[in-house]
């Protein structure tokens, strides 16, 4: 009987070791992976106005889009499960959820190669229910219209510092963000 | 098919416009996947499988949609939003609309 109870507890104590030391070692991994690219796209304005920044003349635009499914490890669920009790921010999910919105962004970015700007971004998340535990993972999607510049080729070569046009000299219609 | 999520076409002259158009798909995983995430969702990261499904199931329904805009006789669809609902466990829907248009240059 308590050799039952035992078990049962040295088995959650073993996914919670393992989720503890493999979710971290992810998390840190992906954000790093994160930030490389977001420094490698940076010449890539993407903007959620509807409105290029700048003064551009497109050629052709295409809708574009990037999503991801991630999932939260088992002891990062299990503070969570903790955190409903007491009340609070819960941090495990926002590392989550932050990841998988910047990667989604950043998948969006790679679809396009050659592209001058990606403007109307928008982003849908969806929970991904697995029986009775809800959450535990996400679905990001982010999407908007890349468009292309007359003089930028717009087809395959493949690199991501295509030197997109330089749009940060026009403060006058940065809109929102330029104040 | 020209797309866009915008209102317009940049450099390009709406002349006519056909309506709403919508595609869907609903999707559901299949058992060897569910294993493989249910393993990950101890260890956390990206479930790729699910991406997939995802990513294939939204292909499909823009599919869809285009051939609806394409049946109106429509050249383009603008402001197309995407939506994901989950209708039952293990299974989601995947709708995307917008609005068809003709467009000439």
């Amino acid at each position: 009987m308590s050799n039952q109870v035992l078990i049962n507890i040295g088995y959650l104590l073993v996914l919670l070791g393992l989720g503890y030391f493999f979710g971290r070692r992810a998390e840190a991994k992906h954000y790093k992976d994160i930030q490389r690219r977001e420094q490698l796209y940076l010449a890539l304005p993407t903007v959620s106005s509807e409105q290029p920044i700048g003064d551009i003349s497109v050629q052709n635009c295409v809708l574009v889009r990037g999503s991801v499914v991630i999932s939260v490890d088992y002891f990062k669920r299990m503070l969570a499960a903790l955190r409903a009790f007491f009340g609070g921010e819960v941090q495990a999910y926002e590392t989550l959820l932050d990841r998988a919105r910047r990667e989604a962004v950043l998948r969006m970015k790679e679809s396009c190669p050659g592209a001058a700007q990606i403007i109307n971004l928008r982003m849908e998340t969806a929970s991904i229910h697995r029986g009775a535990n809800s959450i535990g993972s996400v679905e990001v999607v982010a999407y908007g219209t890349a468009l292309f510049n007359s003089d930028s080729d717009s087809t395959s070569d493949g690199s991501a510092n295509a030197e997109p046009i330089a749009v940060s000299s026009h403060p006058s219609r940065s809109g929102p963000t330029g104040d | 098919m020209l797309m866009t999520n915008i209102e317009t076409i940049p450099g390009k002259q709406i002349v006519a416009c056909q309506g709403v158009v919508a595609g869907s798909t609903v999707r559901t995983k299949h058992a060897g996947r569910d294993f493989m995430a249910g393993i990950k969702n101890i260890f956390g990261g990206e479930l790729r499988g699910y991406t997939e499904l995802l990513e294939e199931s939204r292909e499909q329904a823009v599919k869809r949609m285009q051939q609806q805009a394409t049946q109106l006789g429509a050249n383009a669809v603008v402001n197309v939003r995407f939506s994901t609902s989950s209708v039952a466990a293990g299974a989601a829907e995947i709708y995307v609309y917008g609005t068809a248009v003709t467009v000439a240059d």
